[in-house]
């Protein structure tokens, strides 16, 4: 590995096509010495492609990578390494079934030795990081046993143990809890001092809070950059998306007081087989919005799978209508009207390698409008996924390319395309908007509130205050797999929230 | 009929059995460890027995012989590398399915070794094969002594293997590189591990085992060569990887179990109790399918990504 600092690193010209899309239009962008650039762009953007470039992980069709004034070519991640540039990926690149020092040690080669491993050496070095940026992991841990957070970390001091000098983070606190972000972005202001920094997100406000200075990508192309200081969050906002950004408000509060969807005392076991859900109670009444906010890993996932049917509900019950719905099969709850919007997109939102349209009648391959006899009418078919693609602006090459290859942002519109199609009589949205630019995030609210005008009543698990306060007519905080407790929204507020989510209430939260 | 002696007999016949099945699946192993099934191994075993048999029957009669199963073993185990690299360069460089090109490999193997046995050698002929080598005072315990200590180089070559190759899978970076690109090859590759590669050297290896193993059958068991000396072995040995759930131990436990099963119905059609025969016979098969079946499935310890071609500029 050469040691030779990395004054300057520049872009020039940098192409990518893949079939049927253009990925990368003609970019240049140049980042110095300590300084932290971010990038911002609506889903699809060319963001990650960019920074897979970057990394050797994909090859440029055009254009070229200098350091230092000096032009590079790089082959495999392996060149990126050594040449000091280290990146943290979108979804983590992280072997589940192996430990933290084992993850490290895939990319060391000093501590591979030829019949043995020098995990005391691994282990140190990871000491050593972690100590140094105040970044606490457990080296003997199974990245499968870690929390979100606790990976994302994990992902940071695996980086730094292999000597990046620059540092490529994308969308690092997508999946973190706000407390979470707020120590990262402290730790990455630090680590400024020593690194220079990449940093992508589509939250606007850690963009304005973090950055020296912003490129935005719209569609292949740099359509801005410039230095942060003096812009603020709607303006940025206006210039990503090329009209103002208007995140809408739920007005009038209070849904109808008919009770649709009544869960008492429901026990549910978690993967590793403690009770997650520990005797929750909750009522969802038409028409209106429930909030469920709380720090992940507090039964939220539990309670959507519950719902959803894809968990055994040890006791208590679901009644929808007054009908019992625990334990029923997935398709029955689909076809009582039961909508589901899951936070794993790719495992459970989509069949990543069926195509757009197929995807698009997942839930409703069997009505009659879409097939005669055992066959498809593919006309019909067809004609669903166009309207669909605009009336939710699903950006993609084609109909028939495959889901799994869209950006995160458009595989959200897909899911939320097929759920709200259909009319459900209950939605349970979870982290809907996680990943996604601020457009489509300000598209799928108003979604939202209009599906909740025309009656629908939606379970909203989500993290971000702001995006509860604005939808909800109601706010329930979960913790520890129960609720703690039930108000409607103009009787709460942000701090308040804060401090039932960190599982203080009562007195304490007066 | 005394009981021990039975056990003891059951024993004696099943322990040698299991040695082919034990090779042939821990080389399958390091093969789905790094995310590849070879339905071929059949075949290899086919192509390993019959080379193995050739330089022993050939040269049985000249100076050479003391060396002929020398030569025929690093014959199987370089034709085993050779069918390893095949199956890799069709599997891992051109993507191929792994089923279809696993089920080619057994054929062309199987078929091969019969085509060659039948134009150069044509009707059953034995050769002295491997002879046993006791270990000195180990084979002298009772009852254990014979068992364990009484066997061919190859058998014990094939157990040594065992701890050998838990440490290499879990001790060793190339190991862990194994494990890796059998798991989540992206990431692997975002860490600089070259995923191509490492799939190419698991399936060379665990190709020169199918051939080691099907060397042990000709040399070490049947002492002779058949078109159909594998008899589903190879297939078998696939099983075993999943009922061993990709360890080694385990693995050992199933050829084990398999073939005492195994012998234990050839023991009782010889005692001539009165049972249709081809029940006894399927005893082994239906003991590993009901145990395949009861065996609770586990996500984290399995190659995920097993079966799937890696490429690194898609994304699905
Ligand atoms: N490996 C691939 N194969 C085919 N198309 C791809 C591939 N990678 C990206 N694309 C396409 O290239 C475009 C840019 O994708 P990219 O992932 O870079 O977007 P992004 O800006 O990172 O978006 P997001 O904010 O959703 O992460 C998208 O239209 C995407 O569908
Ligand atoms: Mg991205």
């Amino acid at each position: 590995m050469n040691n030779e600092p990395i004054h300057s690193l520049a872009v020039e010209g940098i192409t990518k096509r893949f079939p049927g899309i253009l990925a990368c239009d003609s970019i240049s962008l140049d980042v110095g010495e300590h300084e932290i650039l971010a990038i911002v762009g609506e889903n699809g953007a060319g963001k990650t492609t960019l920074m897979n470039i970057l990394m050797g992980l994909y090859q440029p069709d055009e254009g070229k990578i200098l350091i230092n004034g000096r032009e590079v070519h790089f082959r495999t991640p392996v060149d990126a390494y050594a040449t000091g540039i280290g990146m943290v990926h979108q979804h983590f690149m992280l072997v589940p079934n192996l430990t933290v020092a084992e993850n490290v040690l895939l990319g060391m080669r000093e501590f591979q030795k030829f019949l043995w491993q020098d995990m005391e050496g691994v282990r140190k070095r990871i000491r050593e990081i972690s100590e140094r940026y105040n970044l606490p992991v457990q080296p003997d841990a199974y990245i499968w046993q870690l929390s979100v957070g606790e990976q994302q970390r994990v992902e940071l001091v695996k980086t730094l143990c292999l000597g990046a000098r620059f540092l490529i983070l994308d969308e690092p606190t997508s999946a973190l809890t706000p407390q979470e972000t707020d120590d990262l972005i402290a730790l990455l202001k630090r680590m400024s001092s020593d690194l220079s920094i990449i940093f992508i997100s589509h939250k606007l406000a850690e963009v304005t809070a973090l950055s020296d200075r912003i490129a935005i990508l719209r569609q292949g192309k740099v359509v801005y950059r410039g230095t942060t200081s003096g812009q603020s969050v709607s303006n940025l906002a206006s210039l990503m998306t090329g009209h103002e950004v208007v995140l809408p408000c739920n007005e009038c509060t209070g849904g109808s007081g008919e009770t649709i969807l009544e869960i008492r005392n429901l026990k549910v076991r978690s993967d590793r087989g403690f009770f997650a859900l520990d005797g929750l109670s909750l009522s969802l009444q038409k028409g209106e919005i429930l909030g469920l906010a709380g720090v992940s890993g507090n039964g939220q996932r539990e309670l959507a799978d519950a719902l959803a049917g894809l968990r055994k509900v040890e006791s208590g019950s679901i009644l929808f209508r007054k009908k019992e719905l625990a334990n029923k099969s997935p398709r029955s709850i689909i076809e009582a009207g039961i909508g589901y919007i899951p936070e794993d997109r790719n495992e459970e939102g989509i069949v990543p390698p069926f195509n757009v349209r197929d995807n698009l009648i997942l839930k409703d391959f069997r009505s009659k409008h879409f097939c005669k006899g055992p066959f498809f009418r593919f006309d019909e078919t067809r004609q669903n996924a166009e309207e669909l693609q605009k009336r939710f602006d699903i950006r993609c090459a084609s109909l028939n390319v495959a889901a799994g290859s869209l950006s995160g942002g458009n595989i959200q519109k897909v899911i939320l395309a097929r759920e709200l199609a259909r009319k459900p009589e209950v939605l349970i949205a979870v982290y809907p908007t996680r990943g996604l630019d601020m457009g489509a995030e300000e598209f799928i609210h108003e979604r939202l509130l209009e599906l909740r005008s025309q009656g629908t009543a939606i379970l909203l698990i989500s993290e971000e205050l702001d995006e509860l306060l604005n939808l909800s007519d109601r706010i329930a905080v979960i913790f520890k797999g129960k609720i703690l407790a039930t108000m409607p929204t103009r009787e709460t507020s942000k701090k308040k929230l804060g401090l039932l989510m960190a599982g203080i209430s009562g007195e304490g939260a007066a | 009929m005394n009981i021990l002696t039975f056990v003891v007999n059951v024993l004696s016949i099943g322990i040698p059995f299991s040695v082919a099945l034990l090779l042939a699946s821990t080389g399958e192993m390091f093969n789905q460890r790094a995310g590849v099934f070879n339905l071929g191994c059949e075949g290899i075993m086919s192509m390993g027995a019959f080379l193995a048999f050739m330089p022993a029957h050939l040269l049985q009669n000249t100076s050479l012989a003391p060396y002929a199963n020398l030569i025929g073993i690093a014959a199987a185990i370089a034709i085993g590398a050779l069918f390893g690299l095949l199956f890799a360069l069709v599997t891992v460089t051109f993507r191929a399915p792994q089923g279809i090109a696993g089920i080619g490999l057994h054929m062309f193997g199987w078929g091969v070794a019969g085509t060659l046995f039948r134009y150069f050698v044509g009707g059953v002929t034995g050769v002295p094969g491997l002879k046993n080598l006791p270990i000195p005072l180990l084979s002298r315990i009772p009852i254990i002594g014979p068992l364990l200590f009484n066997l061919n180089g190859l058998a014990y070559a094939a157990f040594i293997l065992v701890p050998a190759s838990w440490y290499i899978l879990f001790k060793t970076p190339w190991g862990l590189k194994v494990r890796a690109v059998g798991t989540y090859p992206r990431a692997a590759d975002t860490m600089g591990v070259n995923v191509s590669r490492t799939r190419y050297q698991a399936l060379v290896a665990g190709g020169m085992l199918a051939g080691l193993a099907g060397a042990y059958l000709s040399l070490g068991q049947a002492k002779m060569f058949a078109d159909d000396i594998v008899a589903g072995r190879g297939f078998i040995a696939v099983a075993l990887v999943y009922f061993g759930r990709w360890n080694p131990y385990l693995i050992l436990g199933g050829s084990l179990l398999f073939s005492v099963a195994q012998s234990f119905q050839l023991a009782i059609q010889v005692l001539g109790i009165r049972f249709p025969y081809e029940f006894a016979v399927m005893l082994p098969y239906v003991l590993v399918i009901v145990v395949l079946a009861l065996t609770p499935g586990s996500v984290t310890r399995g190659p995920a990504e097993l079966g799937k071609p890696f490429d690194r500029e898609k994304r699905v």
